[in-house]
């Protein structure tokens, strides 16, 4: 599981596995044996080379050339049809007085504070149900995790669908217990909340990484813990919660990475080709807006810039949960 | 599988009483408690499979109405009855006829076939440099696709795009795939995990046996990872599927389009483009998302392994 046995704590590595030609075991070591090795040694690293060369070239094409280059167009102004023109810092100056941006940083920091909390604590939540619900519990899992299968257009396309203000399915049920829904997919306040809700259809893969960690606690811990007259709140937090904080911790990191990236299903209902309907300045999340600036409107190099500061925006967060996950988040194995 | 175990566990748990004492006095004392407990812990199940079923029911549900909706006609696709009150095949021809879906399936399944088998031998092989060999520098590059994962795609996108722009690629299903060929850092990580879990001294007898390293990979390596490249291949192929940034950016001609992006251009032209033709929506959403579903049940234990461990390494 965790722990992968590393290889060759018992047998030799590979560049001096093989055995000595002729008789270099047997003469003194002073010249057939060393060059042998060093040969060996540089095939060795000729064979990783070609094993690893699939992701070496990528990485130079699909990520590093890209990032540098990415990180040129963001000094400059480019429409993919004339030259970059070199404008300096101009993009990022620029950002700071753009309404619209700011507007999507809104919507986005909104979206994600939101969304991973109820997102983590849903997910919890199912987990802690199908870890108490015994036979049953991998026909439930099944259950909730099906929607994650669903293509994310689909997923727009049901939030449109379910979250209709007039003649929707989560209105009716409002209604049923006396709550006269909002409209959801018109009303700017609410467009944001009905795309986190939706959003909570999709938990099922965070529910199966939490369930795996639950299963994973050991029994004995439970059992001391009640010898010493540990209650039911008392086990939770002390046993419980400490042994899935790694999972719970991952989830929280991977989440808010995804959060802040959000485009599928808020594009697919709210924005595209001869969409005049709606006011959808509401749903305009960054990387929508971005999305919008590099291909709509073919502004490379501003979208460029956006990207970076997406980049930086991500880099801070996931390096502050680091941090505060230190003191928070329990390693089985170091002390 | 460790469900078994836990019920097995409860029981001899509860056996064990009636095990340790046969004099009754002994026997009567412990079993108050435990029998409380017991019957404390049914209570406990019964209500989540109470709480369970009501939450699968709101999980199921958009799916049963979708596919509903998709058998109702065009006045009746909100009246929320699961069961329509007049049942129509007429969306399913009309979608046909009024977007290439056939082609739009084809496109997808090539562009999903591609893409999920290229990665998947990819980033095994690269997995297999990272696992199997040793030299210099191997931590820090390995350090280096793992931090690949950090960054987030729309650094890199538009250099990309006018990568495939200046190949003449854009319009093509290329860029759709093609950069799967040199593997994925996520897949590579998950495979490496995997490499190191096996015994290295079966590769060293197979070396020693005159097996080329290529011999030892291909012929013995990857044989035993089975399991591992079967989580690898699913995955991919449902994040491909579903892709639709990637089609939007590439994809121009509706002819080319895949799956998701279809989806989205009737979403364009039946929605936001005139009145709300749902039913054709409906039943192309529902058209979209069975493939899938039906990979999942194919492949159901592989994928919810899969989805587990990648937490626990995390």
């Amino acid at each position: 599981m965790t722990t992968a046995t590393r290889p060759g704590g018992v047998s030799s590595q590979p560049d001096d596995s093989k055995p000595p030609v002729g008789g270099a075991r047997v003469a003194p070591p002073t010249g057939a044996a060393p060059r042998n090795r060093a040969r060996a040694r540089r095939r060795n690293l000729f064979s990783a080379l070609l094993f690893l060369s699939p992701w070496m070239i990528g990485f130079l094409v699909f990520t590093a050339w890209p990032m540098i280059y990415s990180a040129y167009l963001s000094l400059t102004d480019y429409d993919v049809i004339n030259n970059p023109e070199f404008v300096g810092i101009e993009n990022y100056v620029a950002m700071a007085s753009d309404e619209k941006l700011l507007l999507a940083l809104g919507n986005t920091a909104f979206f994600a504070l939101l969304q991973v909390p109820m997102y983590v604590v849903v997910s919890l939540g199912l987990a802690l149900l199908l870890d108490r619900a015994g036979r049953a519990s991998g026909f439930f899992r099944t259950v909730f995790f099906l929607p994650k299968m669903t293509p994310p257009v689909a997923v727009g396309v049901l939030f449109l669908l379910l979250f209709n203000g007039s003649n929707g399915i989560v209105n009716a049920a409002l209604g049923m217990v006396g709550i006269d829904g909002p409209s959801w997919t018109t009303d700017p306040n609410w467009v944001k909340p009905g795309l986190v809700l939706m959003s909570l259809w999709t938990v099922g893969a965070s529910v199966i990484i939490l369930l795996a960690a639950l299963r994973n606690v050991p029994k004995e811990l439970y059992e001391s813990a009640q010898l010493d007259g540990a209650g039911f709140w008392r086990q939770a937090t002390s046993v419980t919660l400490p042994m899935i904080s790694p999972a719970l911790f991952f989830i929280i990191v991977v989440n808010t990475i995804a959060a802040l990236q959000t485009f599928d299903e808020a594009y697919t209902a709210f924005f595209g080709a001869g969409n005049s309907t709606y006011s959808n300045d509401a749903a305009l999340f960054y990387v929508i807006y971005l999305f919008q600036q590099a291909f709509e409107f073919l502004n490379m190099g501003y979208a460029s810039a956006m990207a970076w500061l997406l980049f930086l925006v991500i880099m801070i967060i996931t390096a502050i949960q680091l941090v505060v996950s230190r003191r928070l988040v329990y390693y089985e194995g170091d002390r | 599988m460790s469900t078994d175990i836990r019920v097995a566990a409860a029981e001899s748990e509860a056996v064990q009483p009636d095990r340790s004492g046969t004099d009754a006095a002994t026997r009567s004392v412990p079993a108050g408690p435990r029998g409380r407990a017991r019957t404390k812990r049914r209570v406990g199940t019964v209500l989540a499979w109470v709480a369970l079923s009501l939450l699968g029911i709101v999980f199921v549900y958009p799916f049963v109405w979708l596919v509903s909706a998709s058998f109702k006609p065009r006045s009746d696709v909100f009246d929320n009855r699961l069961i329509p009150e007049t049942f129509t095949w007429d969306n399913y021809f009309q979608v046909w006829q009024e977007a290439p879906l056939a082609l739009w399936i084809l496109n997808t399944a090539i562009v999903t076939v591609l893409a999920a088998v290229t990665v998947t031998i990819s980033s095994a092989m690269v997995a297999w440099g990272f696992a199997y060999f040793r030299f210099r520098g191997r931590g820090v590059l390995f350090g280096l696709v793992l931090a690949t994962m950090m960054l987030p795609g729309a650094v890199t996108m538009i250099p990309t795009f006018l990568i495939w722009n200046a190949l003449g690629q854009v319009g093509t299903l290329t860029p759709l795939w093609a950069g799967n060929l040199f593997g994925s850092a996520f897949y590579i990580f998950l495979l490496r995990q995997f490499f190191l879990g096996l015994p290295r001294d079966l590769f060293e007898a197979a070396r020693i046996d005159g097996a080329s390293q290529w011999g030892v990979f291909w012929r013995i390596a990857l044989p035993l990872t089975g399991p591992a490249l079967a989580v690898v291949l699913v995955f991919e192929v449902q994040a491909v599927w579903t892709d639709l940034m990637r089609a939007l950016i590439y994809l121009r001609d509706s002819s080319t389009f895949t799956v998701p992006r279809g989806l989205k251009s009737l979403v364009d032209a039946y929605g936001f483009g005139g009145e709300w033709h749902w039913e054709i929506i409906v039943t192309a959403s529902v058209i979209t998302t069975i493939p899938l579903i039906i990979v999942f049940f194919l492949a159901q234990k592989r994928i919810i392994d899969g989805v587990a461990s990648t937490g626990l390494k995390g």
